[in-house]
């Protein structure tokens, strides 16, 4: 049984790094975007989208689906490229990201990409969004969930603490959030422009239950998966420790300059190049 | 026209019997569902209906996820809110999507009245106006708002429907058709066309009669959609009469009588004068007081009206 578990971890580990190199080659290739806080959200995206969700890229539209709800919409390459790796468009479209024309926006659109279920970027409001959907799933008494995925810096928008307020009111036990908390925003580390810690006790305090992991273990975001499923009468939060920029050495170094800023290409190759990417990648 | 109905009423009456007929109708409101009538569809489905605390940013935004899931929501504050201090969540996450979310805002324009210029929506119509993928409808009475609510629940996409709080006239009979994207006219005119909405038609309908009394020949024209706005109905009457006054409980900075200058200035210019709240907040007091002090009565609509005659020559 270990090894099954294992074989699971090291699957999604690989996509994780699949998923780093194209967010790496996309941003490179389209000169802008957020490569900091999507490489620290490549674990939790490649656990949902290659393990939890129940999806299908043929029919993104079956109302039965599990949906997904990215909330810290810059983190968008990620979530394009989990999406190109599931089928729901090419791979080779990835390169288009941010281009005029495109079908990869520079933060989600619903209307434009197969599989993305919110248009978000505006922070605080994809999460309002997944209650919303959440309810719908409650009043329909459909067995599909909700997930959706929020910055810490995103965290000090009162909206999310209204959505979080209402979430816990309606005991959306259907809903999971993750809190990708990697510490740092556009003008600094979290803590210094506008703390909005202790985050686990406030989301504690609102009501919903609170799992506290490191949010690069797979195997940890895969138990918390299952513990989320397993609570009734409330929703779930799963605060997860990440590193900004993970994964590429010199971003880990400098957070906050890699929070919004793209890598030249001597930087896209080295970036490649430590994260091991096959050469087909280029 | 001795009935008085407010929209407000009509509209929560309206939603009670679209929830009958389906299913798919969710409600939401921010802790004012006495006030925009919502309660009327509340206790019929409780089910159905969501109260979301003072928490407008968050209502519109769910509202934007259960439309996603196959909802038709309905999702009702005062105009002030629901339009302005969710603006952007108005525009995001459902205007953008083009989600099929109804904005049923209550508490339009000065008439809220007591409460004051903190509670009177005064600039909503501009906000929603500039939106794309935005239909702006303004009924003018209680027959009008229940034909609109289910136009609206019929339409696919976003929709924002001002509704007043003040009861006023009851203008259409029960029978009566109204489509939304055109104009209804109540009358041609020769001299003059009022184009109003909302409770000015009512007041538009009152100076015409008046005007006729001095033998001129005036026009009226309800225009409950602003947004898609009836360029061809404003182009015929601008023909036919060759001036135009707007009227509006709005300010007249980007309402209905800023899109009528911006359409007949672009097909059929003609002088054109707007009646609404001169760039000015409102404030407390009586609605009709109100209605007076800021010059949205018939008596301000015929002097209007004969300023413009000067004008035209």
């Amino acid at each position: 049984m270990e090894t099954l578990r294992e074989t699971r971890i090291a699957r999604l580990a690989a996509m994780a790094r699949r998923l780093r190199c194209h967010v790496i080659r996309m941003t490179g290739e389209a000169g802008s975007g957020h490569p900091g806080g999507s490489l620290s959200a490549a674990e939790i995206i490649a656990t949902l989208y290659f393990d939890v969700l129940r999806i299908d890229p043929a029919r993104p539209d079956w109302p039965d689906r599990d949906r997904f709800v990215l909330s810290k919409g810059h983190a968008a390459p990620t979530l394009y490229a989990a999406l190109a790796e599931r089928g729901f468009f090419p791979v080779a479209e990835l390169l288009s990201l941010r281009k005029l024309g495109s079908r990869l926006q520079g933060h989600p659109d619903m209307r434009k990409t197969p599989g993305v279920e919110m248009s978000t970027g505006s922070l605080g409001q994809g999460i309002s969004a997944a209650v919303g959907m959440a309810l719908a799933g409650k009043l329909d008494g459909r067995d599909w969930r909700v997930y959706v995925l929020l910055g810490d810096g995103e965290s000090e928008e009162g909206q999310v603490w209204e959505a979080s307020m209402a979430a816990a009111h309606y005991r959306l036990d259907n809903l999971t959030a993750f809190l990708d908390h990697n510490g740092y925003q556009i003008d600094g580390p979290v803590g210094e422009v506008m703390s909005p810690e202790p985050l686990a006790d406030k989301w504690r305090a609102f009501g919903w239950h609170v799992i506290s992991i490191d949010g690069h273990d797979i195997g940890a975001i895969l138990d918390a998966v299952e513990e989320a499923r397993a609570t009734r009468g409330r929703p779930t939060m799963i605060v997860a420790r990440t590193t900004k920029g993970k994964g590429v050495s010199f971003m880990e170094a400098e957070p906050v300059r890699w929070h919004g800023t793209a890598p030249t290409r001597e930087q896209m190759i080295r970036a490649l190049a430590e994260l091991g990417c096959p050469e087909t990648i280029l | 026209m001795d009935r008085r109905i407010a929209t407000r009423e009509a509209y929560g009456e309206a939603l009670a019997e679209l929830g009958a007929e389906n299913p798919d109708i969710v409600v939401l409101d921010a802790d004012l569902s006495k006030s925009t009538k919502t309660e009327i569809f509340a206790r019929r489905f409780p089910e159905r209906f969501f109260n979301m605390g003072i928490a407008e940013q968050n209502m519109l935004g769910t509202a934007a996820g259960l439309a996603a899931a196959g909802k038709i929501v309905f999702c009702s504050s005062f105009a002030i809110f629901a339009a302005g201090r969710a603006f952007e969540q108005v525009r995001n996450s459902i205007a953008y999507p083009a989600l099929n979310v109804k904005i049923g805002a209550s508490h339009g324009g000065i008439t809220v009245g007591e409460d004051g210029a903190s509670h009177q929506s005064i600039e909503d119509i501009a906000l929603m106006r500039a939106l794309p993928n935005m239909t702006v409808l303004v009924p003018a009475d209680a027959v009008a708002t229940r034909i609109l609510v289910r136009a609206a629940a019929a339409l696919e996409g976003p929709v924002y429907l001002r509704l007043g709080r003040m009861a006023v006239p009851v203008l259409y009979d029960g029978g009566a058709s109204l489509v939304p994207g055109r104009a209804h006219v109540w009358r041609e005119g020769r001299d003059l066309t009022f184009v109003a909405t909302g409770l000015m038609v009512s007041v538009a309908l009152e100076a015409a009669h008046l005007l006729e009394r001095e033998g001129y020949r005036v026009g009226v024209m309800d225009v409950h959609t602003i947004k898609p706005l009836d360029v061809e109905a404003l182009v015929r009457a601008a023909r036919a009469t060759g001036a135009v006054v707007t009227l509006e409980e709005h300010t007249v900075i980007g309402g209905l009588g800023s899109a009528v200058a911006e359409a007949l200035s672009e097909y059929h210019p003609v002088p054109v004068k707007r009646i609404g709240l001169p760039d000015t907040f409102g404030e407390s007091g009586k609605p009709q007081e109100l209605l007076e002090k800021y010059g949205l009565t018939a008596r301000h609509a015929v002097a209007a009206a004969k300023e413009i005659l000067a004008r035209k020559g």
